[in-house]
């Protein structure tokens, strides 16, 4: 009998230390790999970890789905907004003539643009759904500048790993990492079904990040900013944040 | 009683690693439930095919207050949003539950478990046994000598249909609402008939698996609840008289 017990406290010992040197060696090459995400700690880490970790190994190149014609809805549904800015209203009373997007942080040559400058870029159309957290989606064209075109023509610098992006509203802005930045789907969005992108979905100027939950695509979008890291920028971590609370990365 | 029989009374009614992955499921499934309903509550309408919000018609809805304005759900008020932390909870003990029925599933083919123990037995496996033990439950009668050591033919089948239905679809279904998850394997969610079938699919499982739970713990409570979860616990080994 005590033989047994000994044998069994000896595999035991040997599972454990393998199991505590195997998660080291995992967490080590997670990090090495970008496959940490910025809301790694607390409790809920380790599965926001598994799931981020999860998607960038399965899904790095992945498209979002895209959709026939005939199947863009009807009735997209806009969500509630707050009240728009009087900086907003402004530039709405101009017809957004002087809509202003600026492309800074590590870049090498940082960038105004103007709603039409963008539209000098090649145009991409898609029509793909946009899904909320909360649970309902719609399907709609969505037409503008891919962002990795724009990203190339100010050239990223190497140590680029994530990119900030500001909404003119107060408190609106998010991040997500390189991999969706440079992703072909990633659209700064000017239009929706073949007309301007309405105010209530985010116009003149939406970034859609479609591999993503809603809440990732910011309205109004005015400013983006490559970094190098977050800190500061993950509305999950900030409580001024509308999704403060809400995991970063939300391709769940 | 024959020479082996000592030994059969030694081994525990479940080995230790069922027990461990059982209390893992036990513990996701309730923080998956109490989270899931959180999340259900920001939309509770559903619908079928790919998409569908507040402007569509439902295909059905469940008669509560919402936790978003938005959402045309009858009641003047609106509650709390709790969905910040109940997603990362939601998705965090479902990484908990598939990784444990994972070891279970492999355990389970590898040792077969799965044929010995779930699978219904030969003789079992035919109308009038299954009649047999409907009728005695239909009765109420006290489970029979057998059934004190092993599983009838009622309870394997119940427990083929929650391991390889009603998970696997509960996970599948999960997953097909997860716009990266559907990029890399679009077919996921195509072949549910669209997005908002998976997540209708998924509450329904959800129910489901909610009934088998309140059914499960009901026969525990019935056979001999102390003994019942003794046996899930420590293994309940080495307690019959005869070998005392």
């Amino acid at each position: 009998m005590s033989n047994i017990s000994r044998r069994r406290f000896v595999k035991a010992g040997l599972a454990t230390t393998a199991g505590v040197s195997g998660l080291a060696v995992a967490a080590k090459l997670a990090h090495r790999y970008g496959l940490v995400p910025p809301d790694s700690g607390g409790i809920f880490g380790p599965g926001e970890t598994l799931t981020y970790a999860a998607h960038r190994i399965f899904s790095q190149h992945s498209l979002a789905r895209e959709f026939p014609r005939n199947m863009i809805s009807k009735d997209p549904f806009a969500n509630s907004i707050a009240p728009l800015s009087d900086g907003f209203k402004r530039l709405q009373s101009g017809g957004f003539a002087d809509w202003r997007l600026s492309v800074e942080g590590m870049v090498a040559q940082p960038a105004t643009l103007s709603l039409s400058d963008l539209k000098t870029f090649p145009v991409r159309s898609q029509i793909t759904e946009v899904v909320c957290e909360e649970g309902w989606s719609y399907i709609a064209e969505w037409i503008g500048t891919p962002l990795h075109e724009v990203l190339k023509s100010v050239g990223v610098l190497r140590q680029a790993r994530y990119l900030v992006y500001f909404s003119i509203e107060p408190d609106w802005w998010d991040s997500i990492d390189m991999e969706d930045a440079l992703h072909p789907q990633t659209l700064l969005v000017w239009a929706m079904n073949d007309a301007d992108l309405p105010v209530s979905f985010g116009g003149p100027l939406r970034l859609r990040v479609p591999r993503q939950l809603g809440y990732k695509s910011v309205k109004f979008v005015t400013r983006v900013m490559v970094t190098d890291q977050v800190k500061g920028f993950v509305p999950a971590l900030d409580p001024n944040s509308p999704n403060y609370g809400y995991s970063w990365y939300a391709g769940i | 009683m024959s020479s082996t029989a000592p030994q059969r009374n030694q081994a525990p009614r479940h080995t230790g690693l069922i027990r461990a992955t059982h209390w893992i499921t036990v513990i996701s499934f309730v923080a998956l439930l109490v989270t899931g309903v959180e999340i259900l509550i920001s939309h509770p309408r559903f619908y079928w095919g790919e998409v569908g919000n507040s402007l569509t018609p439902p295909l059905f809805k469940i008669p509560i207050p919402s936790s978003r304005s938005t959402v045309p759900s009858g009641y003047g008020y609106v509650l709390p949003d709790q969905n910040g932390w109940s997603r990362y909870l939601h998705f965090e003990a479902a990484w908990a539950l598939m990784l444990a029925g994972l070891v279970y599933f492999i355990y389970g083919l590898w040792t077969r478990h799965f044929r010995r123990n779930l699978f219904p037995a030969p003789a079992d496996r035919t109308w009038a046994a299954f009649r047999r033990v409907v009728a005695r439950h239909l009765r109420l009668l006290p489970p029979d000598e057998a059934d004190a050591r092993s599983y009838n033919v009622l309870q394997r089948i119940t427990y083929l249909l929650v391991v390889f239905v009603l998970f696997p679809l509960v996970i599948w279904t999960g997953l097909a609402m997860s716009p990266s998850f559907n990029s890399a394997v679009p077919w996921a969610v195509n072949a549910l008939g669209g997005r908002q079938s998976a997540r209708t699919v998924h509450f329904l499982v959800s129910v489901s698996l909610v009934l088998f739970l309140v059914v499960h713990v009901l026969m525990i409570a019935i056979t001999g609840f102390t003994s019942r979860m003794r046996e899930m616990i420590t293994g309940g080994a080495a307690r019959s008289e005869e070998h005392s």
